[in-house]
This record gives C-alpha cells, structure tokens and sequence, in this order.
C-alpha cells in the first residue's frame, strides 16, 4: 500500500475567489485521501494565478474547484486559459459546488471533464477523479 | 508538451530544469516515484551547492509558516528558494492530504520560488525517501537556499539532520515541561532552537527550559551518543576544538506576520542561520558532515537494495510456509532470518 514506487495520484483541491466556505472541499479532500490520493490542499481565497501555479510545481493530475459563490462562470475559463498558457494541458479540471444546470454546457465546451452538484455522491466522485487521472500520459 | 518523455530532455537535463519549471515538475515527479535513476547521476555533480535548511518540530508548532517567512526574507536578499514541504501519508489507505501551502500562499506567483509537497508514503524518520533526491534536484535547478519541512516530529524523526546542513528545531509555547527538554531525539540534532509563537504568556518558560538543557551538557558529550542512538552514524558533530564549539542558539520567533516587517525575529533567525554555515566553512564541520551524511545515504541505500535483491529470492512458498511457523510458535522470527540469510549466501 506504501510502496514508494507506486505512482499515486495526486489532486489539488482549491477554493477560487472569495466565498469563505471550505466545509466541503475538506470533506472531498479528505474523501480522496481515503481513496489512496496524494491530495494538495490549498485553502481558502485563490486566485487563479495561486491556484494554476500550485498545480504546475505540485505535477498535479487533477485540480479539483469549490465555488459556491456563483463566480464559476468568470473563475473557471480564467483558470482553464491560464492552464493552457502554463503547458498543463494534460491536467484534469473538475468542479464542485453550486452550479446552475444551464452552465453546464458551457463549461463543459471550454474543457471542465467533470461537474459534482450538490447531492453528488463520494463515491461517484472518486470514481470520476480516478478516471480522468487515468486519462494523464 | 514534450516534457513527458524526460529521456528527451536528458542530454541538457542541468539546462532544461533550469530554465522550464514544468520539467522541473515534471521530474521531481518521477524522482518521487524512484524512476529518475539516470536524471539523478546526470544531474549529480552539479549538487552541493545550496545552502540546505531542515526545519522540523511537533505539529503545530508553526514549522510551516516559518519557513513561509524566511523564503520571504531569502527573497528580499534576492536569493532563490526551493522548499520542500514533507507530510504523512496514511498507513491506512496510502493517501495524504498535503497542507503545507496554505501558510505559504503569499509565495504564489514569484518565479524565485518553488514549492513541492511530498508524502511520505510508509518512511518514519520526518522525511519521505526520496526527499534527499528531490533536495538534490531542486539544487542542481540553481535555487540557492532550499528549505526542507519535515513532518510534525515528535521525538525521535531525526532524520533531516542527516539531509540538511542547518537544522532548525521549532518549538511553541505549551509543549511538556523540562524533562522533555532533557531527553534523547528530536532537541540534540538542533544547530539552532527555535521558539515560535513568542507573544504567548508561556514563552518565557519554554526559553527557559530549554536553556536549562542546553547548559547542562556541552554538545561533544551529547554527540557523541548520536552515533550510538540512531540506526546509522549521525553527522559528526564532535568538535575537536572546544574553544571552537558552535552554541546551539534559541530564537524567539512570531512568525505569522503578514508582511517581512511585521514577522517578529526573522532577521535574528537568518543571521543566526548565515552564522552557522560560516562556522561549518571555517571549523571543516561542513565536509565532515557531508562525507558522514552521503556515508550515511550509502549504508541505507545499499541495506534497501540488499533487502529488496533477497527478498526477490525467496520462493513465497516457502516463505508463507516459515509465517505460518512462527505464527504457530514452532519457529522463532530470528531464526527464520538465520535461515533466510544462510540461504542467500550459499
């Protein structure tokens, strides 16, 4: 279960913009660290500078985003653009929080691989982060 | 990006770290995963060079936002940092959560810094296995000061001063009374104490304590049973020259300041810190250190390769079969390894 050769993998979990509500990003935090993951938790208040930076110098294969704050529609594509510009094409962007149904498309169309509402079981979270892991080169 | 296939980037791999932090990245990764064997040759000779900082101490004690504050410091001097931020992984499920970050979020976006979080995936002595590898990475990409924090240590993690050159040993307010003080482990491999969280009413206490510890033995005596403590033979650090002894200095820190300026003792920290590389330059402590450090490094190395090579030569069979023996009682665990070992020699 330690063997340090096993490649693990490794997911940042990040709260962009200003909404102070990180119950439940520690709970998916803690989630995937129960599922054998290296999770890199950043806390509260980044920017997307902070948070694709971060991904860039921890090889992260997923970042994982809390918005509660209804500013995903101005936060992710600032993030995607800035993943993109940084080389990290190969990561994974995943969401969590409270998102209208209506924006699903969109993000989904700028490349977010997977949108967690609430209701959203652990279990299928952890399932969709394994598999768009195992998507990485 | 090509920066996947790092054979690629093999041949000028000193350059290419150097100039690209995604390959930078994109190694460590690897060197974590111990497949980076070649990298690590090729990129050896250009090692040794950084000043190396071990900061290690219980959890809490403020490990984290120290560091956060001297690479702050270092960056006002224009120096580059490279940190290395250590945390457990789970004995359970394998997995870890790795917060060292969140006390150093103000670092973000300064291209002087670089910042890697490493679990530790089974090790027990404050660092991962493969820290010592990701340090030398990290000083071959030129970063003049790299900083190394282990995990919340209690007393016996001492492996980080076998790693750094400086060990700091961060201790708060609250902490156990003065026999703590006085045991083995974690406060002998301290080249400077730290007392962080210094505006608590109980600081002066623990200043005391430690004080009181620090005068009751002078360090040739207490070094001189690192040796015998630990698995393996700790840096040297018997001084043939008494007069010449480095002082374990305490420093009182409040370290969570927003601003350099408003970081209490961070300067006092950092001169004592340039105070004591000085005196390893000029007391020769430093290569005695280095030479009993990569000593050190070898034996571990060469006890996990051997480990390995013999396990891979037991039939499972057989194996299973000497458990199930000394489960039931019939066979004792050393002689198991009488066996074991007589069959691998002959």
């Amino acid at each position: 279960m330690n063997d340090p050769k096993q490649r693990k993998i490794r997911v940042l979990v990040a709260k962009p913009g200003l909404d102070g509500h990180d119950r439940g990003a520690k709970v998916i935090a803690r989630a995937l660290r129960d599922a054998g993951m290296e999770v890199i938790y950043t806390g509260l208040r980044q920017t997307p500078e902070m948070i694709v930076e971060a991904a860039l110098q921890e090889d992260v294969d997923v970042i994982g985003l809390s918005i509660l704050s209804g500013a995903h529609m101005t936060l992710t594509p600032r993030i995607m653009a800035l993943m993109k510009a940084n080389g990290l094409d190969d990561v994974k962007l995943i969401i969590g929080g409270i998102i209208p149904d209506d924006d699903i498309p969109e993000l989904k169309k700028i490349g977010v691989s997977a949108i967690f509402g609430p209701g959203a079981s652990m279990e299928l979270i952890v399932e969709q982060v394994r598999q768009v892991a195992g998507e990485r080169p | 990006m090509q920066v996947n296939d790092l054979n690629r980037v093999l041949p000028d791999i000193v350059e290419s770290i150097r100039s690209n932090r995604r390959v930078l990245a994109r190694l460590l990764t690897r060197v974590i995963n111990r497949q980076a064997d070649e990298a690590l040759a090729a990129l050896y000779p250009f090692t040794g060079q950084a000043h190396v900082i071990g900061v290690t101490g219980a959890p809490g004690t403020g490990k984290s936002s120290l560091v956060s504050a001297l690479a702050h410091y270092y960056r006002g001097e224009k120096r580059t940092v490279g940190i290395v931020a250590v945390d457990p992984t789970s004995p359970f499920s394998g997995g870890a959560i790795l917060g060292d970050r969140i006390r150093m979020y103000d670092l973000a976006g300064d291209p002087g810094v670089f910042i890697r979080s490493m679990a530790t995936r089974g090790a027990l002595g404050g660092l991962a296995a493969a820290t010592g590898d990701v340090m030398r990475v990290l000083d071959a990409a030129g970063f003049d000061v790299i900083l190394i924090e282990t995990v919340g240590a209690g007393q016996s993690e001492v492996d980080i001063a076998q790693t750094a050159q400086t060990t700091l040993v961060v201790e708060a307010p609250g902490f156990g009374d003065d026999i703590q003080a006085i045991k083995a482990g974690i406060l002998e491999i301290a080249d400077i104490l730290v007392v962080n969280k210094a505006d608590h009413p109980d600081a002066p206490n623990t200043v005391r304590a430690l004080r009181a510890m620090l005068d009751l033995g002078h360090r040739a005596e207490r070094t001189l049973h690192h040796g015998y403590l630990l698995s393996g033979h700790l840096p040297d650090q018997r001084l043939p020259d008494e007069n010449n002894a480095w002082q374990t200095p305490i420093v009182q820190t409040i370290a969570t300041g927003a601003t350099i300026e408003s970081v209490a003792g961070i300067s006092e920290l950092a001169a004592q810190i340039t105070a004591h590389r000085a005196y390893l330059q000029s007391s020769g402590t430093l290569a005695t250190r280095q030479q009993a450090n990569l000593n050190c490094e070898i034996t571990d190395r060469l006890r996990d390769a051997l480990l390995t090579q013999l396990l891979d030569n037991v039939d499972p069979v057989q194996l299973s079969d000497l458990m199930t023996q000394v489960t039931t009682r019939t066979l004792d665990p050393a002689s198991v390894v009488r066996l074991l070992l007589a069959q691998f020699n002959g």
